[in-house]
């Protein structure tokens, strides 16, 4: 039993960093896993939602007596379906089905069911609503002034003592940092001080939102879904119904992109109602437009950064103030900014402010390190200004600063051990940084951070007869998590990787699991089931030891068998894992594993990015010519999923730093909600993403895992305008760097040269 | 709404002139099943002219083409007569949606789309293609300049529709070519698409020219000004700055969610020198 207890394994894997095929990988290039939309009940409906046309609006009246009178229509739902909800519900309430005002174009007004699609739609027109139409807000600096519109009369701002007197828009007020700003500033040789706006982006997941709810006359329900987190659906929609948690089971389907996107409810309440008012199965599935338009998106904002440098490369003070908008009901997302902006400096005086503010927008969802990548936009491109005016190497200028372990982090925590340093260096030796560009190519880089989590977790490991495993596990695989989850189980009980299989059990199979997201799974669930494992390895042991009729302490287990150790052990051939389980009947009964654990101990990590770009200066074009990531995993369980991770990242980031972005017109009204019009990149804007593995070892995960899939989109923004400038000598400070926004700064340059 | 997919001139033209309610052509239906979907068009007949032999193929007429209204653009561009005839017009087809989309896409369902940033348009335009249209009433041929009459509108009657779209015989030392302006690199509608078509003498002189600009104005432009500017030069440096700054002047577009005004005005012009430098190439030979 020696070995069973030891936490830390840093070398030595077998399974784990191969690159085995994802177990759900055939099901999905063969179109036969089953995805939110592709599933059927008997007597099925589908339900259609009518949303409002107006970015701000008094709901004065709704009739719905035309659409329950048109054949097919079995349930129309309102807001006065759902009762009070506790507090913590009632944002996401109202922003499921409108609550007297509509507060953004595209709001649920009411729901139908009907018996096809066609009836459906029909009877959403016949649903008469009467509104007093309100003056309206998009723009995040507009809607913090004396004379904007108010969302909500009752939103004072929080995190400000004393509480204001008036109410506003700004939803919350967030500060950190430390030192002496006014001090640091006052040693500075160089001060720069500039501001940015960056445009609203959609996470962009090419599956709509879709489920089936099914509310029986015996009080039980079930849901199938597509989404990130069944458990937070289950208990979500268990508030929104007031019906009782234990009553309610929710299925993940395979989910088709998230991207923090499907982290929040929308379909999956209002599918529940109908069909506890229809007495039916109740399907729904978005439209691309209603995506845009309802769900999602992340923040836009303005921002003013503040950096002060020594001649010698110090840097002695820094500021930043953010205003994030964030749609019709506020969030953390401005908060998770302000800590993030500074946190790749070791700095000694430093504060970043601030304020997450209501417009008439969707009510915003997290994206991919949310509130990160905005930020870091801004600070990034000072950096590089900097160095460009200190004549430093932006590396060797970001290394000269770079946090370190022991180091008080610019959001409060003192960093563990951390792998910024050796992310830079990686980079800068890096072929790419070392190559000499192309004829009319220029290079730019920058540097991210992202916190990544832990969290509630519970999974199980079934030992089957044949020796085989069966896991788990309650968070949803987006990014071929459970083909880490096979290698860590098989990793510790000493088995092939074909012997595990992961499954994503429902939420009645397992106690509550957080959201797949904050980069957590790998981490959380990981830790977990190396735990569970050890359990299960735990309890074979001592089948074994009674078997032999020798102490537990006197066996050990190695690859996969169990045998005597030590000197009174005695001589005994191994018993391996099926010769265990197949006995199992007789030695005690089934062989599990379980773990449950709130995960602490997720280590932040840190990624480098470098772009060589070419601008066609004569209309504004920017093509990516080469593009690398260098970020630290802790450990790559499957490096093929982490370098996906990374590459995926930087596509969604470039996508939002070049052509992405909500357009409004004055009239309030999102004006490209699709993909034709919202521009994400194709597979031929990019070039192939080089992606490099460093690891530095979490000391939170036995293996030393680091969370990987949000850091990767946080520096793009930044790497691409620091490349642009390079190539056009414009600095931009508008995101998305779109063409017409880049040629007309590129002439306004000219004509100044 | 009824769908039903005839499979003779006749037929079609019958039922179009029979219906009462509104119609809608459908060939590759990659518009009219999108705007179905999206719930922009709701009609209460849709007849697919697919099925009808007649305009499946493309066919040599007097050393030119006739494209029927049902061939797609990947059968366009595979076509090795057209696409040594007329590269341009088979370059702008080539660029419609994406690979999947051209296998049904066609040049026909393009124009009558009536969509000012059409890709095949301008193209057409450029070299003089002429559209036979069948109706109650026969046939008639019309410059495709002459079909689109605003966003989403054309001269065509509710009874009618395209037979087949005629890219005529061209003399020696001609050149056509068609670029567009797209902020990704492909599966993206034209901020601005500029197509060129033009003759040379033995010498190199330009002595004939036809510009035609899609998404700067609410329907394709025939600029006549442009095609002007390059008549009697050898297309020289010269001639290329006036020829962007007629295109530019001729530039009548809006400021939209796809570019701006002073945008699309100033790229018209920097592509029309590009696609003019092609043409010229493709001229020379």
């Amino acid at each position: 039993m020696a070995d069973i207890d030891r936490l830390e394994k840093v070398d030595g894997f077998k399974v784990v960093g191969t690159r085995p095929n994802r177990p759900d990988g055939v099901d999905k290039v063969t179109g036969r896993a089953r995805f939110g939309a592709d599933i059927h009940a008997p007597g099925m409906l589908i339900g259609k939602v009518l949303r409002s046309p107006h970015p701000h609006a008094k709901i004065l009246s709704i009739d719905t007596t035309r659409a329950l009178a048109l054949s097919g229509v079995k349930a129309v739902l309102t807001s006065d379906d759902f009762g009070d909800v506790p507090a913590m519900h009632q944002a996401t309430l109202h922003n499921v089905m409108a609550h007297n005002k509509a507060l953004y174009e595209g709001h649920a007004i009411a729901a139908v069911a009907a018996v096809d699609v066609a009836i459906a739609r029909k009877a959403i027109k016949l649903i008469d609503v009467e509104y007093e139409i309100l003056p309206h807000v998009t723009d995040v600096d507009a809607a913090m002034a004396e004379d904007a519109p108010l969302l909500h009369e009752d939103n004072f701002t929080s995190g400000i003592d004393p509480k204001p007197s008036k109410p506003s828009n700004i939803a919350t007020w967030s500060e950190f940092g430390h030192g002496n700003l006014d001090e640091g500033f006052s040693q500075a040789d160089i001060i720069l001080e500039r501001e940015f706006t960056t445009e609203a982006t959609h996470q962009g997941y090419i599956e709509p939102h879709a489920c089936l709810a099914t509310y029986s006359e015996d009080g039980n329900s079930e849901i199938w879904c597509t989404t990130q987190g069944h458990f937070l659906v289950r208990d979500t929609c268990a508030a929104l119904l007031d019906i009782a948690v234990s009553r309610l089971r929710v299925t993940a389907s395979e989910i088709g992109g998230g991207f923090g996107g499907k982290t929040v409810v929308y379909l999956e309440p209002l599918a529940l109602a109908l069909s506890r008012k229809a007495g039916r199965p109740v399907k729904m599935v978005m439209s691309r437009s209603e995506v845009f338009r309802s769900t999602g998106p992340t923040s836009s904002s303005s921002m003013r950064v503040k950096i002060g440098v020594r001649k010698d490369g110090r840097i002695i003070a820094a500021d930043a103030h953010l205003n994030y908008q964030s749609g019709a009901f506020g969030g953390f997302i401005a908060m998770l900014g302000a800590m993030c902006a500074y946190a790749c400096y070791s700095l000694e005086n430093v504060r970043a402010t601030a304020n997450e503010v209501l417009t008439n927008r969707p009510m915003q969802a997290s994206y991919r390190a949310p509130g990160a990548p905005i930020v870091n936009f801004a600070v990034e491109s000072v950096i590089d200004e900097l160095a460009v005016e200190l004549e430093l190497d932006p590396i060797e200028f970001r290394l000269m600063n770079a946090a370190k372990e022991g180091d008080r982090s610019s959001y409060g925590p003192v960093f563990d051990q951390i792998g910024l340093i050796q992310t830079l260096e990686t980079a800068r030796d890096h072929p790419h940084y070392q190559a000499t560009l192309a004829k009319g190519q220029a290079r730019g880089m920058a540097v991210g951070f992202w916190f990544n989590f832990g969290g509630l977790t519970s999974v199980s490991l079934n030992v089957n007869f044949d020796g085989t495993v069966t896991v788990s596990v309650g968070r949803p695989d987006i990014g071929g998590s459970r083909a880490a989850m096979c290698q860590m189980a098989a990793e510790e009980l000493g088995i092939p990787y074909d012997n595990v299989r992961t499954i994503i059990a429902d939420t009645s199979s397992l106690g509550f699991n957080d959201t797949t997201d904050g980069s957590r799974t790998t981490f959380a669930n990981g830790l977990a089931i190396i735990r569970a494992a050890r359990g299960a390895i735990r309890d074979m042991c001592a089948r074994a030891a009674k078997t032999w009729d020798i102490p537990e302490e006197a066996v050990e287990w190695v690859d996969g068998c169990a045998r005597p150790c030590g000197s009174n052990a005695g001589d005994f051939e191994p018993m391996c894992i099926a010769e265990i389980a197949r006995k199992s009947p007789k030695t005690g009964g089934p062989i599990a594993g379980h773990h449950e654990v709130n995960a602490e101990g997720a280590g932040v990590s840190f990624a480098v990015h470098i772009a060589d770009v070419k601008v066609d200066e004569e209309t504004g074009r920017t093509d990516i010519c080469r593009y690398t990531v260098v970020q630290d995993a802790g450990k790559a369980i499957h490096p093929a999923y982490v370098e996906g991770q990374y590459q995926g990242g930087a596509a969604q980031g470039i996508g939002w730093a070049l052509n992405e972005g909500y357009v409004y017109g004055d009239d309030g009204i999102m004006q490209n909600p699709g993909f034709l019009d919202y521009r994400m990149p194709v597979c031929s804007d990019l070039p192939m993403i080089e992606a490099k593995i460093i690891e530095i070892p979490n000391k939170g995960h036995p293996y030393g895992v680091r969370g990987v899939g949000e850091t990767s989109i946080v520096p793009p923004l930044a790497t691409v305008a620091n490349a642009i400038c390079s190539a056009t000598g414009v600095r931009m400070t508008q995101i998305p760097m779109a063409p017409p926004v880049l040629l007309k700064a590129i002439e306004k340059n000219n004509k100044q040269v | 709404m009824k769908y039903l997919a005839p499979t003779t001139i006749e037929g079609a033209v019958r039922l179009l002139s029979e219906a009462s309610g509104s119609t809608r052509i459908l060939a590759g239906g990659t518009d009219t099943i999108v705007q179905l979907n999206a719930e922009q068009i709701e009609p209460d007949l849709i007849v697919d002219i697919k099925r009808i032999g007649e305009i499946r193929g493309i066919t040599n007429e007097n050393g030119g083409f006739r494209i029927g209204a049902a061939v797609s653009c990947a059968e366009m561009t595979e076509h090795d007569g057209v696409r040594d005839l007329w590269p341009g017009c088979v370059e702008a087809a080539g660029l419609i949606g994406s690979t999947q989309v051209q296998g049904r896409a066609t040049i026909a369902g393009n124009l009558c789309n009536g969509s000012p940033a059409a890709d095949s348009v301008p193209a057409m335009v450029a070299a003089g293609a002429v559209v036979r249209i069948i109706g109650t009433d026969g046939s008639r041929d019309v410059a495709v300049e002459k079909i689109p009459v605003g966003p989403g509108k054309t001269s065509i009657g509710a009874d009618e529709f395209v037979h087949s779209i005629f890219l005529p015989p061209r003399p020696e030392r001609s050149g056509d070519a068609y670029l567009r302006f797209i902020p990704r690199t492909e599966m993206d509608i034209a901020v601005v698409g500029v197509g060129i078509n033009l003759t040379m003498d033995a010498s190199g002189v330009c002595t004939a020219a036809r510009v035609a600009l899609g998404a700067v104005a609410e329907t394709v432009l025939l600029v006549e000004e442009a095609g002007d500017t390059l008549i009697g030069t050898h297309i020289d440096d010269a001639a290329l700055d006036n020829l962007a700054r007629a295109v530019s002047a001729a530039c009548k577009p809006i400021n939209d969610k796809r570019g701006t005004v002073e945008f699309r005005t100033r790229v018209a012009g920097v592509l029309a020198k590009r696609v003019a430098k092609i043409a010229a190439e493709r001229a020379r030979g």
